[in-house]
């Protein structure tokens, strides 16, 4: 049953939500794997818990039952300060809101993972250097966020999520956002993240353009996957 | 670190709400200086006192007087080192408003006992010479401008008419409690007065202070003296120099109660205060906290944030409450001196007024902190959403 190419091994997780006095079942009994180097989009209605799911196997919430390995590690069993380490060496974040630290700088925005790590000054900032150059917005590593466009800022968000050279980066809705063009940009980034880097993705979407680039397509539904 | 940078513009991203909160903060920090330098002031006079000096009076009340006659008694008692004596003249200088406490002292005696009033020796030898003489403190030299040799005409209240006087000296305080606001001049002289229009006031004194040899048994040779003129025309009490001007204070002790409690009240209002400038700053950052956690960062990096904030805010107000509280006690001792002679900002109060921006800024962080340690980040990025 485990397959050694896969990064994420889903197994029987579900998940609920407590509103007020009775329970809210978003995901039920899921298991899937995501093989190495994939850049998977999961679409579905909103509401159908694609967030949540993402958000269970990035480690920023806990299921009910199930496990969930990424990359050899069970993250189901780490405590909140285990899976905080965790996520700063494996997971990088790519959100819809870009949410980047309004009183920092690109730059600074960019070494903000990296001072949770060893790595000296310089190391940083050569990181953080190549980071920004991927994304190509050198010239505007001095620049607040609200100094910047929509699709600016999402490409410092993006650079936020590799310079830690993660395992795995989730995105949510990352073109939620933004205008066609820079939904355009966007997606050619995140491609070529997986072709030239082989980064896994995993992309969460109600956009079909966006989903189209992915490799791979799976609907959710009302908490259960849509054989497609 | 980066920490530290964040702490520095989060505090500064809602200008006029933090600027408010420093300036209240501030005001808080202004009050609770000025009080409490009050409070410094009122006790100042006991701790100037000594332990070593007693003081007789009338133990029917201060405004009856003993006689003279007692003197060579008390002088001749066992334990006693010296003895002076003087009486409360009230005296006003040129109009009410003008108040300083103006006493007549045997002179020499007097200045033998309160060594911590410093005249100069030739001021000092010029004083005793000159019957009409008297000496004040540089405060009240420098208040009405007064010079060596300068004539002051006191109105007397106790003592009616005019009364003339040649300032011979000034002293100075050894330590920053000794009142220098006084104004001494000679028995005698007094005595004469009354003599020529009161012929039966003559030769009563107000009080006498008593120096002791050892200041272990002052309370011995205090009960031995009032034991020596009980049963007589007018008996005595003998206390501590402390004690007596204790007695003064206790009148106040429900005053300086109030100031205590306005002190405490004044803290937990700025407590207030910055606590809801804190709750507000943290609800709206939220979401970027839940960021900064799903970027791995803990819960207690995300407290040092709100709490480096807190203290910031707090002890910026702290800084400018006491760039206030100088020029506010100068003018204090400028326009007030009268009433407030030992007016100044002790150390303990500069001190006190930083452990009281700590402690308001702590305290108003614990419970933005407890949200932000506790926030799950799912909940915290979906308020952005
Ligand atoms: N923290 C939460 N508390 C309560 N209900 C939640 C929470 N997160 C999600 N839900 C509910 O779970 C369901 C799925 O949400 P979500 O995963 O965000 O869906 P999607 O991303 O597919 O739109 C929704 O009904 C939502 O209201
Ligand atoms: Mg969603």
């Amino acid at each position: 049953m485990q397959d050694p190419s896969s990064i994420v091994e889903i197994r029987g997780v579900s998940k609920s939500y407590r509103r007020g006095s009775h329970v809210v079942p978003v995901l039920s009994d899921i298991t899937f794997d995501i093989a190495r180097g994939e850049f998977l989009a999961i679409m579905g209605p909103s509401g159908s818990g694609k967030s949540t799911l993402l958000n269970l196997i990035a480690g920023i919430d806990r299921v009910d039952t199930g496990t969930i390995v990424v990359g050899g590690e069970d993250i189901t069993s780490l405590s909140e300060t285990e899976l905080a380490r965790w996520r700063a060496g494996n997971v990088g974040f790519i959100f819809q809101f870009y949410n980047l630290m309004p009183v920092l700088t690109a730059f600074e925005n960019v070494d903000l993972p990296l001072h949770l790590t060893g790595l000296s000054r310089s190391q940083r900032r050569e990181h953080v250097e190549m980071a920004l150059a991927m994304v190509n917005l050198t010239d505007r590593m001095e620049h607040y966020p609200a100094q910047l466009s929509g699709g600016e800022q999402q490409r410092v968000a993006i650079a936020r999520a590799i310079v830690i050279d993660p395992v795995l980066l989730v995105a949510d809705e990352p073109t939620g956002d933004l205008d066609r063009k820079s939904a355009e940009d966007v997606l050619n980034l995140m491609d070529r993240l997986n072709r030239e880097m082989g980064k896994t993705i995993i992309m969460v979407t109600h956009d079909p353009h966006a989903a189209e680039r992915a490799h791979l397509l799976r609907h959710l539904e009302k908490g259960v996957f849509n054989s497609t | 670190m980066i920490l530290l940078k964040m702490i520095m513009k989060n505090a500064f991203r809602r200008k006029m709400r933090t600027g408010l909160t420093i300036v209240a903060m501030g005001i808080a920090i202004l009050a609770f200086g000025m009080l409490r330098t009050v409070l410094t002031a009122w006790y100042a006079g006991v701790d100037a006192s000594s332990a070593s000096r007693l003081v007789t009076r009338n133990s029917v009340s201060l405004i009856f007087p003993l006689p003279l006659a007692y003197y060579d008694k008390i002088r001749h008692t066992s334990g006693v080192r010296a003895v002076s004596y003087g009486n409360w003249f009230g005296g006003i200088y040129i109009s009410e408003k003008n108040f300083f406490a103006n006493f007549a002292v045997e002179p020499r005696s007097y200045l033998g006992l309160y060594p911590e009033l410093m005249v100069p020796e030739k001021q000092k030898a010029d004083f005793l010479r000159d019957r009409r003489g008297f000496i004040a403190g540089r405060k009240l030299a420098d208040r009405f401008g007064w010079k060596i040799g300068d004539n002051v005409t006191l109105k007397g209240t106790i003592f009616p008419g005019d009364w003339d006087f040649v300032l011979r000296g000034i002293y100075e305080g050894r330590t920053k409690t000794v009142d220098e606001t006084m104004f001494m001049f000679s028995w005698d002289y007094l005595n004469e007065g009354v003599k020529k229009m009161y012929p039966s006031m003559a030769n009563q004194v107000g009080f006498y202070v008593i120096g002791v040899a050892d200041p272990n048994l002052s309370a011995e040779v205090a009960l031995e003296i009032d034991a020596m003129f009980a049963n007589s025309r007018a008996e005595t009490l003998t206390e501590s120099e402390r004690a007596f001007v204790m007695g003064f204070i206790s009148m106040t002790e429900a005053i300086v109660m109030v100031i205590r409690i306005v002190s405490l009240v004044v803290i937990v209002i700025i407590l207030a205060v910055v606590a809801n400038t804190m709750a507000m700053t943290t609800r709206e950052r939220f979401g970027e906290y839940a960021v900064l956690k799903t970027l791995g960062y803990s819960g207690w990096h995300i407290g040092s944030l709100i709490m480096g904030e807190a203290l910031l805010i707090t002890l910026a107000g702290c800084l400018l409450g006491l760039a206030m509280t100088y020029p506010m006690v100068r003018f204090f001792t400028t326009e007030l001196g009268a009433y407030f002679p030992i007016f100044y900002v002790e150390p303990l109060t500069v001190w006190l007024d930083f452990g009281v921006a700590a402690l308001v800024g702590t305290a108003a962080a614990i419970i933005p902190m407890r949200q932000a340690i506790r926030i799950r980040i799912a909940d915290g990025l979906r308020r952005i959403g």
